[in-house]
């Protein structure tokens, strides 16, 4: 089978992640789709790793999976504080930032 | 020991006593800061007699020693080098200034006991020896202007020491600014004869001179840059030597401690002109122009600083007129080509004015820091040994016979009449000038010491000497403390401490006796000694017409006589007011001719102040608030700074709106952006 399928379901599901970030506003989701965007790129890494028919891709797919893990707990971390500030779960809300 | 080792040991003592008093401020106990600074400059100056000495063993024809510690830099066409020239000018000068300044030390030890800044004041003193040493030993033209910086900068510390008397930093800036524009002069001369001759070295340039190698300038012909460098360097010397119209900061360089005006105008300061002209005889020499300048402005500067010397009442600064009248004759002396008479001029006076400067410090401290002499009176007998100081220094300055000053003076008058022409103006207004200098050096003695006591003197008849109960600036008047930045609480008179009284003493013997190592047609002691640094100076062998001389020397007596006898006849027996004192002001205002309007004239000095104010300050000053108002507050202000912070003010406006602060936007800019860049390869693969 053509690596480009696998390249096909890896970009649409980083473009879903993408889209997903862009548009929810619910900061659990635009974590998830941000797991969604990670996991694309990962497809494509063993995929590439497949069709040059070593290890590399996989190690670098195992790094992303560490720090998506990271990224995760951070994410989830802020969540839960937030929620215990009583503030609202609504990234657009969250806008103290602004220059 | 060679002779320039003994020139190097010459700077290293101040050098050190420098330090060791700056570095040991806090750990030095009582008076030990003034012992460490009088043996440091005492050992200087037996080192100088070293160098005397050894250099009496060179033959004549080779007693222009150099030596060279390191070179700064070196390349083609320019080689600087730390190097010093010791030749018998300046051995004369090292000899001079370091035995005065070795008298003053001694004599500040007990002047300034009391004032809390004792060790700084030492600290500053050694350094203000050690610049001036530094400047008559250098051996090439850089040095000789750090020197000339180092002596501006030190007597700018010295000047305003009590820093907390705004009159006496005033008083120092002005001294420092007056003196940089001599500076400026020295290093655009400097700059002047380098292009000339294409070397800083002095024997280099002197030789370059003397053989032209280049045909442009051939032997004896006038150069123009030769005399730019001349007149510019008279600038640094007549800004350094308080001529006119450089002078204005002399005067009121007194706000400074007693023997500190002693040090600036018998050795360490004034005399640096004179000495610069005479170092730079060769120069000179092929610069007539530039000679004829000096000459004029000496004479005039004698002659205004005499006028001004007759109407001013403030003791100290009646000695600082004289000194600019004195400092007058030598300046006029060395560019009439009197080299030896100046430099004879520049010894006597140097311990004849150092003596008087002591005794008016005593005189002063018996009146509790009181300067003015229209408040003196009597001190004949409450301060005998002052007194007879006074009338030492006193006789010396008006130039009697046989004290040091007739001598010296003469000569150089005797030299600008052989000149001949025009310096026959110069010789009767240097005639003038010593009429005015006996009749206001006498005028200012007879003021203080005769008459009737006042109530300062009385009480120190009876044992007691007067302590002001409020300490006050004898200038305004303004009430002061005497912490440190102030003089001391209590002041120091001659009879009282033994330091003072040797000082006095040794210089009195100077003054007395100075004269005698070179009469005319008798002996030549300073001519012979000096003769190798002048070997190729025209007209230095002197070729005295006896004639001139007899006239010469009986007219200088006569005239000191009869400036002393008009002091006494105006100031002792004449008119007296209720309390059987004669007014200075009054007496001049009467018994002058025209007084009145001359006395405004000469009361203002001459308005040289307001004079330099109006063509310099305020010009200048209008000139910087026009250019602030057109040039920096529109162009710089507005157009360079206010154009550079708006672009920057409208960039981060710009980049401010961006950071809306929606997550989501910035992860779709982000997008939008990779996507681009992605867009922009695969469109160039």
């Amino acid at each position: 089978m053509s690596i480009a399928w696998y390249l096909a379901v890896s970009a649409i599901v980083f473009s879903l992640g993408a889209l997903g970030v862009m548009t929810r506003r619910n900061p659990l989701v635009v974590l998830l789709c941000l797991e969604l965007m990670l996991n694309g790129g990962n497809l494509a890494l063993i995929a590439f790793s497949r069709m040059w028919g070593n290890g590399d891709g996989q190690i670098l797919a195992i790094v992303v999976m560490t720090v998506a893990a990271c990224e995760v707990c951070i994410g989830l971390g802020m969540i839960v504080a937030i929620y215990r500030r009583h503030l609202p779960i609504d990234v657009d809300e969250l806008r103290e930032l602004q220059g | 020991m060679s002779t320039t080792t003994w020139g190097w040991l010459v700077l290293a003592f101040p050098l050190a006593g420098t330090l060791a008093t700056a570095l040991g401020f806090r750990r030095l106990p009582g008076r030990s800061a003034g012992w460490i600074g009088t043996g440091a400059i005492f050992l200087a100056f037996v080192c100088a007699l070293g160098a005397l000495i050894s250099i009496q063993g060179h033959v004549p024809a080779h007693r222009e020693l150099t030596s060279s510690l390191w070179s700064y830099a070196s390349t083609t066409g320019i080689d600087a080098q730390m190097s010093i020239l010791v030749d018998p000018l300046s051995v004369f000068m090292i000899l001079v200034v370091s035995g005065v300044s070795t008298l003053i030390h001694l004599y500040s030890i007990s002047y300034m006991e009391k004032d809390r800044g004792f060790v700084r004041y030492f600290s500053y003193l050694n350094f203000f020896v050690f610049s001036m040493l530094l400047l008559v030993l250098a051996g090439n033209f850089l040095l000789l202007i750090v020197g000339w910086a180092f002596v501006g900068a030190a007597s700018y510390l010295l000047i305003s020491f009590w820093y907390r008397r705004t009159t006496a930093t005033t008083a120092g800036i002005k001294a420092f600014v007056i003196n940089v524009v001599g500076d400026a002069g020295l290093v655009l001369g400097t700059y002047f004869i380098f292009k000339h001759t294409g070397t800083l070295d002095f024997l280099k340039t002197f030789h370059a001179v003397e053989s032209p190698v280049h045909p442009a300038f051939g032997h004896g012909k006038d150069s123009g840059d030769l005399v730019a460098g001349c007149v510019l360097l008279l600038v640094g010397a007549f800004a350094k030597s308080a001529q006119i119209p450089l002078h204005t900061w002399l005067p009121d360089a007194m706000e400074g401690p007693t023997p500190v005006s002693s040090l600036i105008h018998a050795a360490t300061m004034v005399t640096a002109g004179v000495y610069l002209i005479a170092r730079m005889h060769p120069l000179f020499e092929r610069a007539p122009a530039a000679q004829d300048v000096g000459a004029v402005v000496g004479a005039a500067t004698l002659f205004i600083a005499g006028t001004i010397g007759l109407a001013q009442t403030d003791i100290k600064r009646v000695i600082a007129y004289s000194t600019m009248s004195q400092i007058g004759y030598m300046i006029m002396g060395v560019s009439v080509g009197a080299y030896a008479a100046g430099l004879f001029h520049l010894m006597t006076h140097a311990f004849f004015k150092a003596l008087l400067f002591m005794a008016a410090g005593s005189l002063i401290g018996a009146m509790a820091g009181e300067q003015s002499l229209e408040k003196m009176g009597g001190f004949r007998k409450a301060l005998p040994f002052t007194y007879a100081c006074f009338i030492v220094g006193g006789l010396a300055l008006s130039g009697i016979p046989p004290f040091s000053g007739f001598f010296s003076k003469d000569e150089i008058l005797l030299v600008t009449g052989e000149r001949g022409g025009w310096h026959w103006a110069l010789y009767v207004v240097g005639y003038a000038g010593a009429l005015m200098t006996a009749i206001y050096t006498f005028r200012m003695i007879f003021r203080a010491f005769h008459g009737e006591p006042v109530s300062e003197a009385r009480e120190l008849e009876g044992g007691h000497l007067h302590h002001a109960e409020v300490a006050r600036n004898p200038a305004t008047g303004e009430e002061e403390d005497t912490d440190v930045g102030f003089p001391g609480p209590t002041h120091a008179i001659a009879e009282r401490a033994l330091p003072m009284r040797i000082a006095m003493s040794l210089l009195a013997l100077g003054a007395v006796g100075a004269g005698l190592i070179q009469i005319p047609k008798v002996d030549f002691i300073i001519d012979d000694f000096l003769r190798p640094s002048f070997a190729t100076a025209r007209g230095y062998e002197p070729h005295t017409k006896t004639g001139l001389l007899a006239i010469g020397l009986t007219l200088g007596t006569l005239i000191g006589l009869a400036g002393i006898a008009l002091a006494y006849r105006v100031w002792v027996i004449g008119g007296r007011d209720a309390e059987g004192r004669f007014s200075v002001a009054d007496a001049f205002r009467a018994r002058v001719p025209g007084g009145e309007a001359l006395y405004t004239l000469f009361l203002n000095k001459w308005y040289f102040d307001e004079l330099i104010d109006a063509l310099v300050v305020r010009p200048a000053a209008a000139a910087g608030r026009f250019g602030r108002d057109t040039f920096e507050r529109v162009f710089v202000d507005d157009t360079l700074v206010g154009g550079t912070t708006g672009i920057v003010r409208a960039g981060s406006a710009a980049v401010r709106a961006a950071q809306s602060g929606f997550v989501r936007y910035y992860a779709a800019l982000l997008v939008v952006g990779v996507a681009g860049v992605g867009f922009y390869f695969l469109l160039q693969a």
